[in-house]
């Protein structure tokens, strides 16, 4: 931590509306930041390479993998991850829709799937399901519970 | 990862001063996309990171006289909801939303895409047929680049040491004109070219004027084919010129086999891309 070699950074943010000051190294990504320093684990670590989606959060407003993103390049943004969904026990609709309609088995993926399919929501692209599943296209479900996902998006759209 | 220093500058001249300063040590990060997994995998170990996300012109859409220009580091999902550059310049931007996964194109962008210099890279065809120059600054100042001459090989580029592509500036050009880019992928999305081609095509009464076409993933850079533009100018699009067309294409083809496609499959399919850009380059210009 003394390391005068390595540079720390000092960073501010705001994580589903909380603010938070942290000081980091500048290699850290987001999603490291996330879990590793905030404990916020909802956000999943899948290929850990942009490839899968697991990590999906909104950056004011827009998806991103956070695997793929330095924390630093956050300063003064504002991110949204699955925690910030629910209010107490009350689940956010789209996670309703999820458990409805069977959307998930193991649920590694399932956080950066809801955070991906607001992100596609806010984008105005939720118009019918095959348009789903093409924008949808970025996150990954090894368990195949691809055209549940869709329909449970669908149903909270109103596509 | 090996531990890097990190600067967001808040202008060009502060940037290619940092690189300039990191000895060959420095990267751009235009998104990150490429450079966060090549720095994990360690293929790379920047001494410095320089990030060019918070630099007003390389991060800005404008059109000048009928000309656009984007900055290098703008990324796809702000170019995909840009109305002005997707009436103008259609292939253009779906070559640019063909890079990766939605959540990709959050962070994206054309410049990174053009630095990190695959072959497959899909917006570098689109930009090449576009004719789009790149405005290019280093340490002895600005120079403007045609983009097809940026790429040196495989993960490799022309730029100098310490030079960053700031812009795309793509052409005015008159009315009945289109562009289209198709590229082959096994899957409908997420996935590298197999081949990629670009084509930009200015019509005059059922005659095409003007004409470039430009094929990637078949070469070790993205190669921009005039034997074809040649077949088309002049011609009314005719099954004929269309058939030179795209014999110049496979003519000018020298891909590598690999899992993806061999040598002979890339080459016919470099001829079928061309045909089916051009239709579409084509339908464009007529109602444009």
């Amino acid at each position: 931590m003394t390391d005068s070699s390595r540079q720390r950074v000092a960073l501010a943010l705001a994580i589903n509306g909380r603010r938070h000051r942290v000081t980091i190294e500048p290699s850290t990504t987001l999603l490291d930041l996330l879990r590793d320093e905030l404990g916020l684990f909802g956000t999943k670590k899948g290929c850990d390479m942009g490839a899968c989606g697991a990590c999906t959060v909104l950056v004011d407003g827009r998806r991103i993998n956070a695997c793929l993103a330095l924390a630093v390049m956050q300063e003064g943004r504002d991110v949204q991850t699955i925690e910030g969904l629910a209010e107490g026990e009350a689940l956010h609709p789209l996670q309703q829709a999820f458990v409805e309609h069977d959307a998930l088995q193991c649920g590694y993926c399932t956080p950066g799937q809801i955070m991906s399919a607001l992100g596609l929501i806010g984008e105005g692209r939720a118009t019918d399901a095959a348009g789903i599943a093409e924008q949808m296209s970025g996150n990954l479900c090894r368990c195949g519970a691809h055209p549940n996902i869709v329909a449970a998006i669908a149903a909270y759209a109103g596509a | 990862m090996m531990e890097a220093q990190y600067r967001a500058p808040g202008s060009v001249d502060e940037a290619v001063a940092l690189m300039a300063g990191a000895g060959g040590k420095g990267r751009v990060l235009a998104g990150g996309t490429d450079l966060l997994v090549q720095m994990r995998a360690g293929m790379v170990a920047p001494g410095l990171i320089v990030d060019v996300k918070r630099i007003a012109e390389m991060t800005a859409i404008s059109q000048i006289a009928g000309a656009w220009r984007v900055g290098a580091a703008v990324t796809g999902a702000e170019i995909h909801d840009h109305a002005g550059l997707k009436k103008a310049w259609p292939g253009v931007v779906e070559a640019i939303n063909l890079i990766g996964s939605k959540q990709v194109q959050g962070r994206a962008s054309a410049g990174g895409n053009l630095c990190n210099a695959s072959p497959a890279a899909d917006s570098v065809p689109a930009l090449v047929a576009a004719g789009a120059i790149a405005t290019v600054q280093g340490p002895n100042g600005r120079r403007e680049v045609p983009v097809e001459q940026i790429p040196a090989g495989p993960g490799k580029t022309s730029l100098k040491p310490g030079e960053i592509v700031v812009s795309f500036t793509l052409p005015a050009r008159p009315a009945g004109s289109g562009d289209a880019y198709l590229r082959l992928i096994p899957r409908t999305e997420m996935d590298i070219a197999v081949v990629g081609c670009g084509v930009n095509l200015t019509m005059k009464d059922g005659t095409c004027t003007a004409a470039r076409v430009a094929l990637g993933a078949v070469a070790p850079t993205v190669l921009l084919v005039e034997g074809a533009a040649k077949a088309l100018v002049g011609s009314k699009l005719d099954d004929k010129a269309i058939e030179a067309a795209a014999a110049a294409c496979r003519a000018a083809c020298k891909p590598i086999d690999d899992k993806r496609g061999t040598i002979v499959y890339r080459t016919k399919i470099a001829g079928v891309l061309l045909k089916r850009a051009v239709a579409i380059a084509a339908e464009r210009a007529r109602s444009n």
